[in-house]
C-alpha cells in the first residue's frame, strides 16, 4: 500500500507539489490526471527518488517503509517501477544486458537467485512475444534509434520483467497510436492482482478506456482537488480542466 | 636522478650486437636528454620530472616469482620476465625468433626514446610471418618484478608477408619499480593483415613508453587496440605510415587512469599513399586527479588522393580533479580527400545514471555500464575472442578496485 501524506517538494526554488494526500491500496490502480505543469511527472520523479527534487514537507510510505529516505535502486528493489515519459537513450549499452543487468540486480537485493543468460533470454522472449515486439528490441541499444512507441513498449517490456508491486505510469500513452497503447495496456493489465498497484499518470482519457482505473484524482497546482471513480475521467474529458484549480 | 649520464656505465663495446649504430643512438640520447615539456611532442608529458627520483640501471639477470601475472590461454605465448625473453616461460613458434641484433634500425635521432632503446635494447623478438601463412594467435607477454630501479629496453619486429595474417596479443604486466621502454617496429607486406592487441597494465610505480612504427604497403590492414590502465605515468606513441594505395589501419586506444596516473596516447598516421583509409576512436576514462593526453596527427601527402581519414577523441571526467589535453592536428597537402575529427569532454550523464538506478541497478555498478558503454567503439577492432575477454576483465574490475 502507498501512502502519501502531506507530501511537498521544490525544484529550484518553485513549490511544484504543495501537500498531496493520496493512498493507494494493494491490487488498486489509481489515475492521476490534470493539465500541463500540475505537478504530475514531479509526483513521479520525487518517488522514484529522482536527484534534483527537494521534498520539504510531508511522508511517503510504501508497504510500511519510508520511501524518501532510500536511494533510487533500493525503491527499485521494494517493487516501485517508474515508465518513463522519455526513455533515456544509453549507447553502448544492449537492451539484453541492461533488463538482466536490473532484474538481478533487483532479485540480488531481495535475496532470490540470479538468473544466467539462459534463463533470462526465455522469459525475455515471452515478454517480448506477448506485447508484440519485434524479436531484435533485446540485442539493440537501449532506447538508441527507437521510435516513440517502441521505447514506450520498451518501458512496459522492462515492467513485464520486474513485476514491480507499484507501477508508475508517466504519460505512457504520449506519442502512442491506438495499436501501440493496446498493447502498452495489455502489458499493464496482464500484472494487475492482488500484489500490484499502479498510479497511471496521463493527460488524457484515452488510456483509461484501456487501463479502467479503481480511482481517479485531479491533481492542479500541486494538490489533488478532486477525487472519484472512473466516470471522472469521462467527466474531464467532456469539461476539460478549466476552473479545477478554483476547487 | 635521472640524467644520461647512467649510460657512462654502460660499455657498448661488450654489449650483444655491438656495433657504431648503437654508439651513435646512445650519443644521439646524450645531446638531446630526457624528453622534457620543451619537446613540442613532450608538451603535455613531463618524461624527465616523472622519472627524477628513479636512479636507473641495466638490468641483471634474476628469476622473479613471475606466474600469477602471465594470462592463461591455450594459444602459444612469448614471455619476457624483468625485460629478457624467458625461454622456459615461453612456447616455441615456428615465426619467432630470438633477437640477435638489437638495433633499431629507424633510430634517426628524432625520436629521444627510441634512440635510447637504440643504444641499450638488449633483448627482443622478431616474428616473421611468411606471405599467404596465417601465423595464428600469438601472446606476447612482458611480466616485470624488480626491486631495483631498472631501465627495460626490449625491441621487436613483427613482420607479416604478403597475404599473411596475425593476431599478437600483448600483455604487459608487473610489480615494483622501474622503467619501461619499449619499441616494436612492425611491417605488413602487400595485402597482410595484423591484429594487434595491447594491455598495458604495468606496476603503479612503473613509467611505460612504447612506441611502435609501423608500416604498411598496400592493401595491406592494421587492426590495433591499446588500453593504458596500470603505471604511474605511460605513453603510448604510435607513428602509422600507409605506404601503399589502399591500406587500411584501424588505430583504436583507450585509457583508464585514477589516483595520480598519467597517460599519454600519441599517434601520427601518415597517409603516403592515394586510396588509403585510417580510421581511430580514443577514449580516456579519469578519475580522481588522473590526467591523460591524447595527440593525434594525420598527415596526408600531396599524393594521397582519395584519403578517407577519421579520428575522434572523448574524454570521460569522473572527478573535477581529473583533466585531459587533446590535441587532434590535421595536415593536409592533397586536395581530393575526406579527413574528419572531432573530440568531446563530459561527465557521466545523470540522466542515464537515474534511469539504470531507477531500475534496480546500484550506483557504483551503473557506473561502471555507463563506463563500459562509453568505451565500446574503442573496443570495436577487438574481434578476438581472447583479447576481449582480457579487455573486458580489465574493465569490469577497475570500478571494483575503489577507484571511483
Amino acid at each position: 500500500m502507498l501512502e502519501i501524506k502531506g507530501l511537498t517538494a521544490k525544484i529550484d526554488d518553485k513549490e511544484i507539489l504543495r501537500g498531496i494526500d493520496l493512498t493507494v491500496p494493494d491490487g488498486e490502480v489509481h489515475a492521476i490526471m490534470g493539465p500541463n505543469g500540475a505537478g504530475k511527472s514531479t509526483l513521479s520523479y520525487v518517488l522514484s527518488g529522482r536527484e534534483g527534487y527537494e521534498v520539504t514537507g510531508g511522508s511517503v510510505l510504501f508497504n510500511g517503509r519510508d520511501l524518501l529516505a532510500i536511494e533510487p535502486e533500493e525503491r527499485a528493489a521494494a517493487g516501485v517501477f517508474l515508465a518513463f515519459q522519455y526513455p533515456v537513450e544509453l549507447p553502448g549499452v544492449g537492451n539484453a544486458n541492461f533488463i538482466r543487468t536490473a532484474l538481478n540486480a533487483v532479485r540480488r537485493a531481495r535475496g532470490e537467485p540470479e538468473l544466467d543468460a539462459v534463463a533470462f533470454l526465455k522469459e525475455a522472449r515471452s515478454a517480448i512475444k506477448a506485447l508484440k515486439m519485434p524479436d531484435d528490441m533485446l540485442k539493440r541499444n537501449v532506447n538508441v534509434g527507437f521510435s516513440g512507441g517502441e521505447k514506450k513498449r520498451n518501458e512496459i517490456l522492462q515492467m513485464a520483467l520486474l513485476k514491480p508491486a507499484l507501477a508508475l505510469l508517466d504519460e505512457t500513452d504520449s506519442g502512442l497510436d491506438i495499436d501501440a497503447l493496446k498493447i502498452v495496456a495489455d502489458g499493464v493489465n496482464a500484472l494487475r492482482g492482488p500484489r500490484f498497484s499502479a498510479l497511471v499518470i496521463t493527460h488524457y482519457q484515452r488510456l483509461l478506456d484501456h487501463i479502467v482505473p479503481d480511482r481517479v484524482h485531479v491533481l492542479a497546482a500541486g494538490q489533488i482537488v478532486r477525487s472519484g471513480g472512473p466516470e471522472l475521467a469521462l467527466e474531464l474529458e467532456a469539461n476539460g480542466y478549466a476552473g479545477l484549480e478554483a476547487a | 636522478m635521472s640524467d644520461t649520464e647512467f649510460l657512462d656505465r654502460v660499455d657498448f663495446a661488450a654489449r650483444t650486437g655491438n656495433d657504431p649504430h648503437r654508439v651513435k643512438a646512445a650519443e644521439t640520447f646524450r645531446a638531446h636528454g630526457w624528453p622534457t615539456r620543451a619537446d613540442e611532442a613532450w608538451h603535455y608529458t613531463d618524461l624527465k620530472a616523472s622519472l627524477r627520483s628513479f636512479d636507473l640501471t641495466l638490468p641483471g639477470q634474476g628469476a622473479p616469482d613471475v606466474g600469477g601475472m602471465i594470462p592463461r590461454t591455450a594459444m602459444p605465448k612469448v614471455i619476457f620476465v624483468n625485460g629478457r625473453f624467458d625461454e622456459s616461460l615461453s612456447d616455441s613458434s615456428r615465426f619467432v625468433r630470438r633477437f640477435d641484433d638489437h638495433a633499431s634500425a629507424r633510430a634517426d635521432g628524432t625520436r629521444p626514446l627510441v634512440s635510447l632503446n637504440t643504444a641499450v635494447a638488449n633483448d627482443g623478438i622478431r616474428i616473421d610471418v611468411p606471405g599467404g601463412t596465417d601465423g595464428g594467435t600469438l601472446f606476447l607477454v612482458s611480466v616485470t618484478d624488480t626491486p631495483c630501479q631498472d631501465m627495460l629496453a626490449p625491441f621487436h619486429r613483427i613482420a607479416v608477408g604478403a597475404a599473411g595474417s596475425l593476431t599478437v596479443i600483448e600483455v604487459v604486466r608487473g610489480a615494483g619499480r622501474y622503467m619501461h621502454n619499449v619499441v616494436t617496429e612492425i611491417a605488413l607486406a602487400e595485402g597482410a593483415v595484423l591484429r594487434h592487441y595491447r594491455l598495458q597494465d604495468e606496476s603503479i610505480d612503473a613509467v611505460n613508453v612504447t612506441t611502435a612504427l609501423v608500416d604498411l604497403r598496400e592493401d595491406a590492414r592494421y587492426e590495433a587496440f591499446t588500453l593504458n590502465y596500470g603505471a604511474k605515468l605511460s605513453r603510448y606513441e604510435a607513428h602509422v605510415t600507409l605506404s601503399g594505395p589502399n591500406a587500411a589501419v584501424h588505430l583504436n586506444a583507450a585509457q583508464l587512469l585514477a589516483g595520480t596516473q598519467h597517460g599519454d596516447i600519441t599517434t601520427v598516421v601518415a597517409h603516403r599513399a592515394p586510396h588509403c583509409a585510417s580510421r581511430q576512436t580514443v577514449k580516456s576514462v579519469l578519475a580522481g586527479s588522473a590526467r591523460g593526453v591524447f595527440q593525434g596527427r594525420i598527415e596526408v601527402a600531396q599524393w594521397a588522393q582519395k584519403t578517407d581519414g577519421y579520428q575522434m577523441n572523448q574524454a570521460l571526467l569522473l572527478s573535477p580533479d581529473a583533466e585531459i589535453d587533446s590535441k587532434p592536428e590535421l595536415e593536409i597537402f592533397a586536395d581530393d580527400v575526406k579527413c574528419s575529427h572531432g573530440a568531446t569532454i563530459g561527465a557521466i550523464d545523470p540522466e542515464q545514471m537515474f534511469y539504470l538506478r531507477s531500475r534496480g541497478i546500484p550506483e557504483a555498478e551503473a557506473r561502471a555500464m555507463l563506463i563500459r558503454a562509453f568505451l565500446d567503439e574503442a573496443l570495436e577492432p577487438v574481434t578476438d575472442d581472447e583479447a576481449r575477454s582480457i579487455f573486458e576483465a580489465a574493465i569490469d574490475v577497475w570500478w571494483q578496485k575503489g577507484v571511483l
